[in-house]
């Protein structure tokens, strides 16, 4: 059996309602035959009666519900249609689900789903990576796969999880990326540890969800230029793995973060301030970050991929640090 | 008749007696933080409220509802423990006044941002709906919130409500109109002229009542809770009254007019009078009632005083629960 990305959310989806009577589902357009914009439930409104519930256009209720339930026992799955609409969440998620087991000793065990990233032709409020203002708040775990057996595991290990976390899922890999086996017998990582996904002598290169892809991406025409890097996958962006990357940044001393987000305050620059306070005496050369373009998501396809990072720009960057 | 009347008139003297304690604590430094919310004039909404619940119901209260968590079980120790940030108060300290709740008993720890715990309430009792345990059909597991004017003009109060609407949930909506948002009147805050007319454009049912009159509170409490409890959905109820106190205790309310002040009754002074002259107590009685309040108070205070402050370095200072990645 293959899976493609949305395959393997669909699958965790399915997996934990017949594995959990804790677990529904609630957002917009998720139920009946519809089954989502993306069709992350497509079907499992029939398999599942009554655990699959549709919402009104309101994301702070949805986000609400999700608390609610989450406090009486139950293990929601709250879905928003993008990730961008998840702001008119914000403070549900960050003042209420985030702060409240600190507040009372009392965990919320809701997952909130958000489609991010961008796909050409989305604009700017379709296409954000909002982990920028997820991470800055404590007490929310955020997570980011790039993989299909990421997509699975995460989204279990987000629901099996007692903190609230906020699980970021690529629109593009939906249907981009794809495995030749069952997702559920793909390799499991604990949450809230990176992985190395490229081994490499000559740069830390680290990054997260899409942008994970377009850094493999560099590495073979680095790799026929002599410069062989460490591509390090985040997987869960709060908290944050950094003795991964120490670890690996102690082996290259050379350290590039790539980031399909904006270039201030985020984890890019969370990553560089960490490394460089806590690692720079291996360092090389300083660590560099390498981010969107400092403004809203583009909507015209050139304007958009010119906005953000790709191989070509990242194997420029690693051969500027590399010869700093 | 008369028990219900005499237990809501204890409730509103017992709020009544612990609030203005913790107002003269404020006034002689003895508050670490932050300011003391009174609910004066508005103890008998909720304790009328609160009184008609039971455990596994779920009960969000908000600033001015002292009486309400008194009823549901809350002590006067509890309340003095967290506004002295006590390590022995339900929030270690970590937090003050009134966002204290207990969660696990299904009284939730409001949030400063207010229609908050409106869709919070709601998202309970889809919860417990999935979990087969909402209770027996027409006889319902109930959700109470309560909510101000101010609160009322919130999007999170709007997506909430109408949420609960659409689930035909048991939520009843306590809304005490006190004609204040913080210092602004409500000509500025809504333009109907009722705020129970916003009801029907949810699909539920609303009522309005005197909120300086216990007895039509306990009347509109009671009704309302039995009709979410039989399976009639959502119920609001709009109580009118003026908030006879600051916003909290760092306001002293300059600008609110004599004028409006001289035409709203003190609930707490008038059931007295109410409640003599039908006989309920009389004044042997009442002196019982109060002091028996004070004394309680006085107890709880002097024991959270003598309890300790947290320790900063006893703090293991993190946000998760989740101890593998804390």
């Amino acid at each position: 059996m293959s899976s493609t990305y949305i395959e393997a959310i669909r699958r965790a989806l399915g997996d934990a309602l017949a594995e959990d009577p804790r677990v529904f589902l609630y957002g917009q357009d998720i139920a009946g035959t519809f089954g989502g914009a993306f069709k992350a439930t497509k079907g499992l409104a029939e398999r599942f009666p009554g655990r699959v519930l549709n919402s009104p256009i309101s994301e702070d209720g949805q986000a609400a519900v999700g608390i609610g339930a989450a406090l009486a026992g139950c293990r929601p799955v709250i879905e928003f249609q993008f990730a961008d609409f998840a702001s008119v969440a914000f403070n549900q998620m960050v003042n209420h689900a985030a702060t409240h087991w600190w507040r009372t000793g009392v965990p919320v065990p809701a997952t909130f789903r958000l489609p991010a990233g961008g796909t050409p032709g989305g604009g700017p409020f379709h296409c954000q990576m909002v982990e920028g203002w997820l991470t800055s708040h404590p007490g929310l775990i955020v997570v980011a796969p790039a993989t299909v057996g990421d997509a699975y595991h995460m989204l279990r290990d987000a629901i099996a999880c007692d903190d609230p976390v906020a699980y970021l899922e690529h629109k593009h890999l939906y249907n981009h990326l794809r495995i030749d086996t069952d997702p559920s017998r793909a390799e499991r990582l604990p949450l809230g540890k990176a992985a190395v996904r490229r081994a490499g002598r000559d740069c830390t290169v680290v990054s997260w969800s899409g942008m994970v892809h377009e850094c493999l991406k560099a590495a073979e025409p680095l790799a026929e230029q002599g410069i062989e890097i460490e591509v390090i996958d985040l997987r869960c962006l709060r908290p944050l793995d950094t003795a991964t990357v120490l670890a690996s940044v102690e082996r290259t001393g050379r350290l590039l973060v790539a980031t399909e987000s904006w270039p201030f305050g985020g984890v890019a620059a969370e990553l560089c301030a960490w490394i460089s306070e806590h690692g720079f005496s291996h360092l090389d050369a300083p660590p560099r970050r390498l981010s969107a373009q400092d403004t809203p998501v583009p909507f015209h396809p050139d304007l958009f991929r010119a906005h953000h990072p790709d191989a070509a720009r990242i194997a420029a960057a690693v051969v500027e640090t590399v010869e700093f | 008749m008369s028990d219900h009347r005499l237990a809501l008139f204890r409730a509103m003297v017992r709020a009544r007696v612990l609030e203005d304690r913790l107002a003269s604590l404020y006034l002689s430094g003895g508050i670490p933080g932050g300011s003391v919310f009174l609910s004066r004039g508005q103890e008998a909404f909720s304790a009328a409220a609160a009184m008609q619940l039971r455990p596994g119901d779920v009960y969000a209260p908000l600033i001015r509802d002292q009486a309400g968590r008194l009823v549901r079980g809350e002590t006067p120790l509890d309340a003095i423990r967290v506004h002295l940030g006590r390590t022995t108060g339900v929030t270690r300290g970590r937090d003050g006044n009134i966002h204290r709740g207990f969660p696990r008993q299904g009284d939730l720890a409001m949030i400063s941002h207010l229609g908050s715990t409106i869709g919070t309430v709601a998202g309970w009792l889809m919860g417990l709906r999935q979990l087969g345990k909402a209770g027996a059909p027409g006889d319902l597991a109930v959700g109470l919130a309560s909510i101000g004017d101010g609160g009322m003009n919130t999007g999170a109060l709007h997506e909430g409500l109408n949420i609960a609407a659409v689930e035909k949930l048991p939520f009843v909506l306590c809304v005490t109109d006190n004609q204040l948002s913080y210092s602004t009147f409500s000509d500025r805050t809504y333009a109907c002229r009722s705020l129970v007319e916003r009801a029907a454009g949810y699909g539920l049912r609303g009522v309005a009542i005197d909120g300086t009159d216990p007895d039509a509170c306990w009347a509109a409490c009671r009704d309302a809770v039995a009709r979410a409890r039989a399976g009639e959905g959502p119920q609001m109820i709009v109580a009118k009254l003026l908030r006879l106190a600051g916003h909290g205790m760092h306001d002293d309310a300059s600008y609110v007019p004599a004028e409006l002040k001289s035409r709203f009754a003190d609930g707490v002074q008038t059931y007295e009078v109410v409640l003599r002259k039908d006989g309920v107590l009389d004044e042997a009685a009442a002196q019982a009632l109060w002091d028996e309040y004070r004394s309680e108070t006085a107890a709880a205070l002097a024991q959270a005083q003598a309890e300790p402050s947290p320790d900063p370095a006893q703090e293991p200072w993190t946000a998760l629960s989740t101890r593998a990645l804390a």
